[in-house]
């Protein structure tokens, strides 16, 4: 079974997201902040993030490139999941490693569609 | 709406549209034809009925559009876009080495979704910087449709459906919480207003025709005329492209499907002569 950890400082959404990933066979993982999302991965490593940008303490893109720079690759994938729906967000996003962007509001399908998105980049490479 | 109405009702569009209505569908129909109801000033669905009877073209062609249903997303069953890019694209670019041109065909293409999906594939391949000339025609029965798709705006629901975030920031412009779709694709695509049922004649020769998600709404009679039809626009060497769970061959003579490549249908015989109309077209035929 694949594991996802869902990185979010609203439990709400943590709830919802996980509900839905489970549904899509995914073992889930949650974290409220970049710090934890940091720890719970050097615990142990998911195959796939799904990335709050707003959060208290760590922010998501300071996350993602803490991440980076310890990870080697583009694993685990890193699956953006935010507000901040706009270009500039989406591309500093993805300059900084991150493999697909979902703009908030998400429900089951784009979730669905965005993660057979990343199985298709993880194919390519 | 009575029995007779609704039988009425089924008769038009089948005739019009080939659009298939059964009963069970009622309470579909009537809310989906509320919103014309309201637009032409009837009291109810029931008048709004009656009045087809007469004819009047605007209000029937508002009630076929009203009974379409349009979903689509970008990419839409991706194997299909991969067998394109992938097996008919590449044996097109040497087929057509000499001429440098390409003809493609959306046949029932929604809100644009489908031809746009085309010529980002097409820009990858950087044909037109290649000096390839490209003709990409794309169709529908709904005009609305077919206005949505030349403005080319879309949600960001509709952007999220199969578009790959690097296609999106690469080829659409942000408008509040909306997509355009770039200048430079939409020039690509030449859309229009055209109903299957009518005569193919003004479509040139095409080496590529997407018909998908959209026979299964037809009757039999009317897939097999479709199908036909297609044969005859379709160049001998072309690429005919269905949904992956829509049967072509079976249906008709004259398509065979490509093995490991769902939905891919090439022309197995040159269609005969008698079954061409008279005068269409008959350079292309082998001699
Ligand atoms: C479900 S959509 C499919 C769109 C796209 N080809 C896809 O696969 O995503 C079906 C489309 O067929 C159109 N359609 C229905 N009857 C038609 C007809 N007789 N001629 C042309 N288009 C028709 C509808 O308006 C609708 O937009």
């Amino acid at each position: 079974m694949k594991t996802c950890l869902v990185v979010d400082d609203s439990r709400v959404i943590r709830k919802i997201a996980c509900r839905i990933l489970q549904d899509l066979s995914y073992e889930t993982e949650e974290a409220e902040n970049g710090i934890m999302a940091l720890e719970s991965c050097r615990r142990r490593m998911p195959d796939v993030i799904l990335l709050d940008w707003q959060m208290p303490q760590m922010t998501g893109i300071e996350f993602l490139r803490a991440l980076r720079s310890e990870a080697s690759g583009h694993h685990p994938v890193v699956v953006f999941c935010t507000t901040e729906n706009d270009v500039v967000h989406i591309t500093e996003a993805l300059g900084a490693g991150a493999d697909e962007y979902i703009m908030k509001p998400f429900d089951r399908e784009i979730i669905e569609a965005k993660f057979a998105e990343v199985g298709l980049v993880m194919a390519q490479r | 709406m009575n029995q007779q109405d609704f039988a009425y009702l089924a008769d038009v569009l089948r005739r019009r549209s080939g659009l298939m209505l059964t009963e069970k569908k009622t309470h579909l129909v009537e809310s989906r034809l509320v919103p014309v109801m309201r637009r032409f000033g009837f009291r109810d669905v029931g008048s709004l009925l009656k009045e087809l009877h007469y004819g009047h073209e605007a209000l029937v062609q508002a009630v076929i559009e009203a009974m379409t249903t349009n979903d689509s997303s970008f990419f839409r069953d991706r194997k299909t876009f991969e067998e394109f890019r992938d097996i008919v694209l590449p044996t097109l670019m040497v087929d057509r080495a000499e001429s440098k041109h390409l003809r493609i065909w959306c046949a029932a293409c929604a809100a644009g979704q489908e031809p746009y999906s085309v010529a980002m594939i097409l820009e990858d391949f950087k044909l037109l910087a290649k000096g390839w000339t490209i003709t990409l025609i794309a169709t529908d029965i709904n005009s609305q449709m077919i206005t949505r798709a030349q403005e080319g705006l879309y949600s960001q629901f509709e952007v999220q459906r199969g578009l790959p975030i690097r296609r999106l920031v690469g080829n659409f412009m942000q408008e509040g919480t909306n997509w355009r779709i770039s200048d430079s694709l939409r020039r690509m695509v030449t859309f229009r207003t055209f109903n299957l049922l009518d005569s193919f004649g003004w479509l040139p020769d095409l080496d590529v025709i997407f018909c998908r998600n959209v026979l299964m709404y037809f009757d039999h009679k009317t897939r097999l005329s479709v199908f036909d039809r297609i044969g005859d626009v379709l160049a001998q060497d072309g690429a005919l492209l269905v949904g992956p769970a829509e049967l072509v061959s079976g249906l008709t003579i004259g398509y065979a499907p490509s093995e490991g490549a769902p939905g891919l249908y090439y022309k197995t015989e040159p269609v005969p002569l008698h079954r061409r109309a008279a005068g269409q077209r008959l350079d292309r035929i082998p001699a």
